[in-house]
């Protein structure tokens, strides 16, 4: 199979590829680029660990091929801090230990991200389905809703 | 120097605070990386082909096709992994269930595999793998396959533990027995007994991060090995001994690991990957897809467990027994064993008996999954006490506190119990404001308590002071959860410095000495008492070159809060040497300062929780909700309180999911019908509340610290307590888990129509 000249943007930088028509925009993310940030929990969307932001939209990147990034803005937790300052979101989960063994971590980050862009003051009730489709095993949840709450109250003040 | 574990009251300076843990940047920036993120130059992809059938022999495989596709560089089965097990049957196994070699022995079994230069072709290849089955019958069902008319599933299997050596040989691998007393005579002496049969579904321990690794093998026989997995030593050692090679050749690097509970303590690809790289020639990454690790890997025991509890109406229980049978997938295990101790533990019985029964099944073969067996037994045994408690018309904590085993109690399984946590931790659910908020209508309150054993093991730690005073810790328990963070607080409490001033990291296999894996709740226990132990060898060493320095005798310099001091008057002018300062020197001293420990790590103590749920039931649908959830422990010492909250959460969490949903689901072809997360549906975040917890330290006598594991516990009273909750807020006795809303609402109709 011939591959797919790509050209995109990710986390604000131009980015060009050739990928496989039938290749996910996870596997170019992680296999081609080494941003192996996004993890493959399921490979069908069932668990949120490869959300992505997708032109302002939350996707998981493995139910979304190489080759429909052209011309779009793709972020991914490898663009959320900024230079060696953490978004308040990052420094929230650490402080609360939202995070045990930390492979659903990039994919909470992101879908909290996106959560916080449109609905800047969550209600618990709102995050716990804002966070809905992405799935954690160690942490039930408790540190995680919390830190995100903190989060936004901190990004508000800000 | 001789080192002495025994507890000794302290005030910590560094343990039982909570600073944010040394591995957590990169694990919020996506920098950390778990098993499938590595890679290695001329990498292969491997694949494996897996068996549809549940039970079949294989008459033959035909690989020729495959291995003449362009870009395949191996393809193996069995016969590339020979039998070098030299009669060790549970190592014979383990390699049987890496690739079958018979017979495939489950839907999901693996027969053969293959590496190739990308995942299209390596998919391409397993197509053209022309494998002939003959199917056989096979049984899913626990108590299907414990009958005589069941298919057998090995017929060299004779039940162990009869009185007589039987005769047929049968899917029961073996019988146990735990108790004391006259169970016969305590139940002639009760005015109330209660006698109940209950089943539970089998579960998978859905850890989100598939099994992955790559493994390089080199023409000199050396390998490496880059893996997922909660013990790598024991990964090389089985690696090796499944390989023919000398363990030392083989170097094993653990990942960060996401998610384990118990279902990364196996090899299943790790041997395969290693044969496919020996024989391409190329290093190979093998990452299991979710589909394999759910027909594959894991999981847990599906049981049926029958429950006889007599009491006088006093309360005070005089017998208890229990029958106990546990899947073990198609290999023997000691499931139903663990099951059978851990039933009763909570409770001072006179009379006691318990039997387990270990059952082969046409299912993955059964792996440690979070306080193995005990969640099981616990929903048995405290669903049947709260419905004794009942018929007594006792409060459901008072007849347990009543009943509770005490320092001095002989448990169930044997041992007499030192201090322990059952009756502080049901004190404290009683004086809980959970315990008297309002219930409203559907909605029902349920408890129960649970008991894990905890585990030592070997352990071996190293500590090396830089020269400019900053620690490397590095331990060979792999960190499943916080436990780098809760070391580096150790080591900083011991040596008296600040925790930043410590940097753990988890060793590979070549850099440190054998270290058991991280399961039985053992990696902050262990690991901190050899971090201890290695602190106080290093403290020595830094005494002796402070009273070199001073030109001093020895027992003239104490270590005091990251200091040497010189004791004694006469020493008046002489100012304490920092630890820095005493390692910028070392180079002058004598050299390198370093503290090693190689122990076992004995007396791990038992650990007790009391869970409180209230739980609202919609009778129309079968639904529920989890309203409110309390977890109250016992943790010894919780060295990093944070993180000892996570694990009670994250184990209640990992409970409800169980108790409500969580189920293997097989069609009549013996096929695992539901092998995804959007059919096997764990918990997500909408269906939880906040998990409210409570840590009690009762210290474990047989540490410095008086830690006691934490990890596993809270995962074993959860299905009692919401079975207790459901049953109350449905007015009908739940006794098959998962409560899936089908089960409730027909527990409901039942209960209406008769």
């Amino acid at each position: 199979m011939a591959g797919v000249a790509v050209l995109t943007t990710i986390n604000g930088d131009n980015v060009e590829y050739l990928c496989q028509p039938d290749e996910t925009l996870l596997d170019v993310l992680r296999d081609r680029l080494g941003l192996t940030g996004a993890k493959e929990g399921c490979g069908t969307g069932d668990c949120g660990a490869c959300s992505i932001i997708l032109d302002d939209r939350l996707v998981c990147s493995c139910l979304v091929l190489g080759a429909e990034a052209e011309g779009r803005r793709v972020e991914t937790i490898e663009g959320m801090a900024h230079g060696d300052r953490l978004h308040p979101l990052q420094q929230k989960f650490l402080e609360h230990a939202a995070l045990q063994c930390g492979v659903c971590t990039p994919g909470f980050l992101i879908a909290a991200k996106d959560l916080l862009a449109k609905n800047p003051d969550p209600t618990e009730e709102e995050i716990r389905f804002g966070l809905a489709g992405n799935l954690c095993r160690c942490t039930g949840y408790d540190k995680i809703v919390r830190a995100v709450q903190d989060a936004a109250s901190v990004m508000k003040g800000a | 120097m001789n080192f002495d574990p025994r507890y000794s009251g302290r005030n910590f300076t560094s343990v039982g605070t909570r600073p944010i843990r040394p591995d957590g940047v990169d694990k919020v920036t996506g920098r950390a990386r778990y098993g499938a993120d590595f890679n290695m130059a001329g990498q292969l992809v491997g694949r494996v082909l897996r068996s549809p059938h549940a039970h079949a022999t294989i008459r033959k495989i035909d690989t020729s096709k495959a291995e003449k596709l362009n870009g395949v560089k191996a393809v193996i089965t069995a016969a590339d992994l020979p039998d070098l097990t030299d009669g060790d049957a549970a190592m014979y196994d383990i390699l049987d269930n890496c690739m079958a070699r018979k017979k495939a022995l489950y839907d999901g079994h693996a027969v053969a595999a293959v590496a190739a230069v990308d995942a299209r072709t390596a998919r391409q290849a397993l197509k053209l793998i022309e494998v002939d089955y003959e199917v056989l019958p096979h049984v899913t069902d626990v108590d299907e396959a414990m009958k005589h008319t069941a298919p057998l599933l090995n017929d060299a299997i004779f039940t162990e533990g009869l009185e007589e050596k039987p005769v047929r040989p049968s899917n029961v691998t073996k019988r146990t027995q735990f108790g004391h007393g006259d169970v016969h005579e305590g139940f002639g002496q009760a005015d109330y007994v209660v006698e109940r049969s209950f089943k539970t579904e089998q579960t998978h321990q859905g850890y989100i991060e598939p099994h992955a690794c790559v493994a390089s093998v080199s023409a000199d026989g050396t390998a490496d090995l880059w893996v997922c997995t909660q013990g790598h030593f024991v990964y090389r050692q089985h690696c090796a001994q499944l390989l023919g090679m000398e363990a030392s050749k083989l170097r094993v690097t653990s990942s960060e690991i996401g998610g384990g509970f118990g279902g990364k303590t196996h090899v299943w690809a790790e041997p395969v990957a290693l044969a496919l790289s020996r024989k391409a020639g190329r290093p190979v990454k093998l990452v299991m897809t979710r589909d394999e690790v759910f027909r594959a890997s894991g999981p847990t025991s599906a049981t049926s467990i029958d429950v006889r509890i007599g009491a006088r109406k006093d309360g005070t229980i005089t017998a208890a027994e229990a029958t106990l049978r546990y899947s073990c997938g198609p290999y023997a295990g000691m499931w139903a064993e663990i099951g059978a101790m851990t039933a009763f533990a909570c409770y001072r019985l006179e009379n006691v008996r318990t039997v387990g029964y270990e059952v082969l099944v046409s299912r993955p073969k059964t792996a440690a999954y979070r306080a193995p067996s005990a969640p099981m037994a616990a929903f048995a045994v405290e669903s049947a006490v709260d419905e004794l408690a009942k018929e007594i018309g006792m409060d459901p904590v008072e007849f347990r506190i009543k009943n509770a085993a005490q320092e001095g109690t002989r448990s169930s399984y044997g041992p007499v119990y030192g201090p322990i946590g059952i009756g502080p931790t049901l004190e404290a659910a009683k004086n809980h404001p959970h315990m008297k908020a309002p219930l409203g209508k559907n909605q029902g309150r349920g408890m129960a308590c649970g008991f894990w054993f905890n585990f030592g093991g070997q352990t071996c730690t190293d500590l090396n002071i830089g020269m400019d005073g900053s620690v490397s810790l590095a331990v060979g328990t792999v960190d499943v959860g916080g436990s780098r963070a809760s070391l580096s607080l150790v080591a900083a409490e011991e040596l008296g410095i600040a925790y930043e001033q410590v940097k753990a990291v988890v060793a590979d296999t070549s850099s440190l000495g054998y270290n058991d894996m991280t399961d039985g709740s053992r990696g902050t226990f262990s690991s901190s008492m050899a971090t201890i132990s290695a602190a106080r060898n290093a403290i020595k060493i830094l005494r002796e070159r402070a009273a070199q320095m001073w030109d001093i005798p020895l027992d003239d310099v104490v270590w005091e809060k990251g200091h040497a001091i010189a004791k004694g008057e006469k020493y008046g002018n002489l100012a304490a040497l920092s630890l820095r300062e005493i390692a910028a020197a070392s180079g002058k001293t004598g050299g390198p300062i370093a503290g090693h420990s190689e122990l076992v790590a004995d007396g791990a103590g038992v650990s007790f929780a009391t869970h409180v749920c209230d739980i609202e039931v919609d009778p129309e649908t079968g639904a529920t909700r989890v309203l409110r959830y309390t977890v109250v422990q016992d943790a010894g010492k919780a060295v990093h309180p944070t993180y000892v909250e996570g694990q009670y959460q994250g184990g209640a969490a990992q409970g409800i999911g169980w108790a409500l949903n969580e189920e293997y689901i097989y069609g009549k072809d013996g096929r695992l019908q539901n092998p995804g997360f959007l059919d096997y549906r764990i918990p997500v975040c909408s269906d939880l509340p906040m998990i409210d917890t409570q840590i009690l330290e009762i210290p474990n006598p047989n540490h410095p610290y008086g830690v006691r594991g934490v990890g596993e516990t809270s995962i074993v009273p959860p299905l009692a307590a919401i079975a207790n909750a459901v049953s109350n807020a449905a007015g009908v006795r739940m006794t098959h888990i998962p409560m899936s809303p089908p089960r409730i609402l027909a527990a409901i109709e039942a209960e209406r129509g008769g």
